[in-house]
């Protein structure tokens, strides 16, 4: 039953899709749908339907096909003119845009464990935190504070390192999660399938309990309470200046500082996701992504080919957990504060459901997912929320049935059912969409022209065959 | 000197010996046959040359390097390549992707080579796509390089499975029971590719097989296995005639059935 109407979509698709990608069509919805959808969410900043309009523009700029140039030009405008302006009348969207990148680059780091070489991790945050907890440690004051008891306060506005160490701590970062993720990866790999996934669990926990308990002896971590303040990356003052010039008529009020550092993380991360897609992409089509797949498809003929299982394996661990390192660090000094909280056995899930969703092993697919997952939990669930919420204080009722708002319970405020709409996410998606949303899909190689001779020859013997 | 020599070697599971003491010698540039009723230990024999099992006791020699303690990789790095018996492809990966998964060993880039995209990776990429076209009409494939291998019909992942082993540069080449589910022609087919594999490549094979058609009409040598033990030796017409051989497929008493009738 299913499959008719699908032929049916998709053949009334084809040729709409056939027309809207012709010519320079393309080009000029585009230019259009960018501009009305930049333009409602600068009217209107509240607005979320004009926020999902604007961000589908940038999925619309991926998959219509125009020239290249042209693709560059509108992502150039999006990146440092549209988005600096619309995030910062609105700072709620950077933030949202600030954690796609963030979460984008995570599913991509999961993605390479999952997704390509096939070990469910059910603990992947744990690299999150450390890339967290070491510019915690070190751009904070905790270095103060090893024998002071948890809780109390550093001296003020001192720092145990200057602030612009922190770009130096991306790349520590990066390097200690991948160290850690060495280190995890081997005794997890000693066991397969379900086993793996069950012990990769166990760690994750572990990290995040090692976080919460490093305050005795020695005050590493500030327990449960987690570190505050760590630094940012200072701002040059000339350069904000001249950007207030332009950007303060423009957005209509004068940019605070906080807004100026939203812009700038919102960047870096952006910066570093791009870096991790190309590095994601480059190693998928290479000998070391072939053997990761090939140890997904088949453990034992992956072996029988020459792939060293164990190290292959202890690279994918390696490389994924060094995406979450930088990325740690980044959310820490974003956050100025870091705490166990935020690295949940939830959160490990959150990011899988991510990869889930948008395919596993399917590079566009994850970071599809990753944009989703955050909007749904941060914009669309959150604004189901306050929307209800100004309907209880209100006096409104629902006509026909006669049911007051006010006697609305608070029970069932949307932003509470984050994780009921993830678990129904992720079994909608097994059980129709195992794949996810893009699938993945192989490179298709230019060898047509290998073949055409064999063609040409089987053609030659059948004409022959047929004269005889 | 024997390419491959196999000295006492055993390998067991719980209480069952499912190889026994075997001695096995195979000269260079032949084409030589393991065969056997079901569960006589061939598989497990070929498992214990390519390093997925580590037999108990004895000696594998190749080349002149022990095998004894290897990985299964270390081991196709030595230039051993195998197909098994059912067919194990990566079924979500394209054709030629299969096959350049068989360069592995012979690869030498790095991944900050494939990072960088540098001229080194650009070429081997290049000329590892060139070769994996040339093995594909080799084994006779035509144009679905760019197809999933899970897609495609059982016959042509045979020929992958083949394509795929000899993208390794093997000196030998392990194939268990190659033809199993193929029908007449096909089999003839195989039988050729065989034969021009080991005059053309000069690659030694050493199969596995139950036809006893393909093995008689391919096998310089036969080896035959009946629990675990090589019960006998020979050419092909030699061991058509053993009458332990004959007893081991047919069961006791068949020899004095035949000589009856």
């Amino acid at each position: 039953m299913a499959k008719p109407t699908q032929t049916n979509i998709s053949s009334l698709l084809k040729p709409i899709w056939g027309w809207i990608t012709k010519g320079i069509t393309p080009y000029i919805i585009l230019v259009v749908y960018l501009a009305i959808s930049s333009f409602l969410v600068f009217n209107s900043p509240r607005s979320l339907p004009a926020f999902l309009m604007f961000v589908s523009s940038v999925v619309l700029l991926y998959y219509l096909p125009t020239k290249i140039w042209y693709k560059a030009v509108l992502g150039v405008l999006i990146i440092f003119v549209i988005i600096p302006i619309v995030g910062v009348r609105n700072i709620f969207y950077l933030e949202i845009i600030f954690q796609i990148c963030v979460f984008a680059a995570l599913a991509l780091g999961l993605n390479i464990l999952t997704g390509f070489t096939g070990l469910l991790s059910f603990g992947y945050i744990a690299f999150y935190a450390v890339g967290a907890y070491l510019w915690g440690f070190f751009g904070g004051q905790q270095m103060f504070l090893l024998h002071a008891i948890p809780g109390s306060a550093g001296p003020p506005g001192k720092f145990f390192l200057p602030a612009d160490t922190f770009y130096l701590f991306l790349f520590l970062g990066f390097g200690l999660a991948f160290l850690v993720g060495i280190l995890l990866g081997l005794p997890v790999l000693r066991v397969r399938g379900d086993y793996l996934t069950v012990v990769t669990l166990g760690f994750g926990e572990v990290i995040r309990l090692l976080a919460t308990n490093m305050d005795k002896p020695l005050n590493l971590t500030n327990g449960p309470q987690g570190i505050s303040p760590i630094q940012r990356p200072t701002l040059p003052e000339p350069l904000l200046q001249a950007l207030r010039v332009v950007l303060n008529p423009i957005v209509g009020h004068e940019v605070t500082l906080n807004e100026f550092y939203n812009l700038f993380f919102y960047l870096l991360a952006l910066a570093i996701a791009v870096v991790i897609i190309i590095v994601t992409v480059r190693l998928d089509d290479s000998k070391l992504g072939r053997a990761w797949i090939a140890i997904r498809e088949d453990e034992l003929a992956a072996a029988s080919m020459g792939i060293p299982l164990v190290t292959t394996k202890l690279i994918a661990f390696a490389v994924a957990a060094s995406f979450a390192g930088i990325m740690g660090v980044i959310f820490s000094a974003s956050r100025m504060f870091v705490s166990p909280e935020s690295f949940i056995f939830m959160q490990s899930i959150g990011v899988l459901t991510m990869v889930i969703l948008g395919g596993l092993g399917s590079i566009p697919g994850v970071i599809l997912g990753a944009a989703i997952v955050v909007i749904i939990n941060l914009g669309i669930l959150t604004d189901l929320s306050i929307y209800l919420g100004e309907l209880r204080q209100s006096d409104k009722v629902i006509p026909i049935i006669n049911f007051a708002w006010k006697n609305l319970s608070s029970q069932l405020d949307p932003a509470k059912y984050q994780r009921l709409v993830f678990g129904i996410i992720l079994i909608l998606m097994m059980i129709y969409r195992p794949n996810g949303i893009l699938p993945a899909k192989r490179r298709a190689r230019a060898i047509e022209e290998h073949f055409v001779e064999l063609n040409n020859n089987n053609n030659e013997k059948e004409a022959e065959n047929g004269a005889a | 000197m024997a390419l491959l020599e196999t000295k006492k070697v055993v390998k067991r599971f719980g209480g069952l010996t499912a190889v026994d003491r075997m001695d096995f010698t195979l000269e260079e540039g032949r084409i030589v046959s393991i065969i056997g009723p079901n569960g006589a230990g061939k598989t497990t024999f070929f498992n214990t040359l390519t390093g997925i099992y580590k037999p108990e006791e004895g000696e594998i020699v190749f080349d002149g390097h022990p095998l004894i303690g290897l990985r299964p990789d270390q081991i196709t790095s030595l230039h051993i390549a195998r197909t098994f018996q059912n067919i194990r492809l990566f079924g979500n990966m394209t054709v030629i992707e299969n096959i350049i998964v068989g360069m592995y060993p012979r690869q030498r880039q790095s991944a900050f080579d494939a990072l960088l995209r540098t001229r080194a990776f650009k070429d081997e990429e290049k000329s590892a796509q060139d070769k994996a076209i040339k093995l594909m009409k080799y084994v006779g494939l035509g144009n679905v390089g760019n197809e999933l291998a899970r897609n495609l019909p059982y016959g042509a992942q045979r020929r992958i499975e083949i394509a795929r082993a000899l993208a390794s540069d093997p000196k030998l080449l392990l194939l268990d029971e190659p033809t199993a589910g193929m029908n007449p022609h096909e089999t003839d087919e195989a039988i050729a590719l065989f034969r021009r594999i080991r005059d053309e490549l000069g690659i030694t094979i050493l199969l596995i097989e139950h036809d006893m058609r393909v093995v008689m009409n391919i096998s310089e040598r036969i080896s035959v296995m009946d629990y675990g033990v090589k019960i006998a030796e020979g050419k092909p017409e030699e061991i058509r005639s053993n009458p332990q051989v004959i007893e081991a497929y047919l069961g006791r008493g068949a020899i004095a059935e035949m000589t009856a009738s």
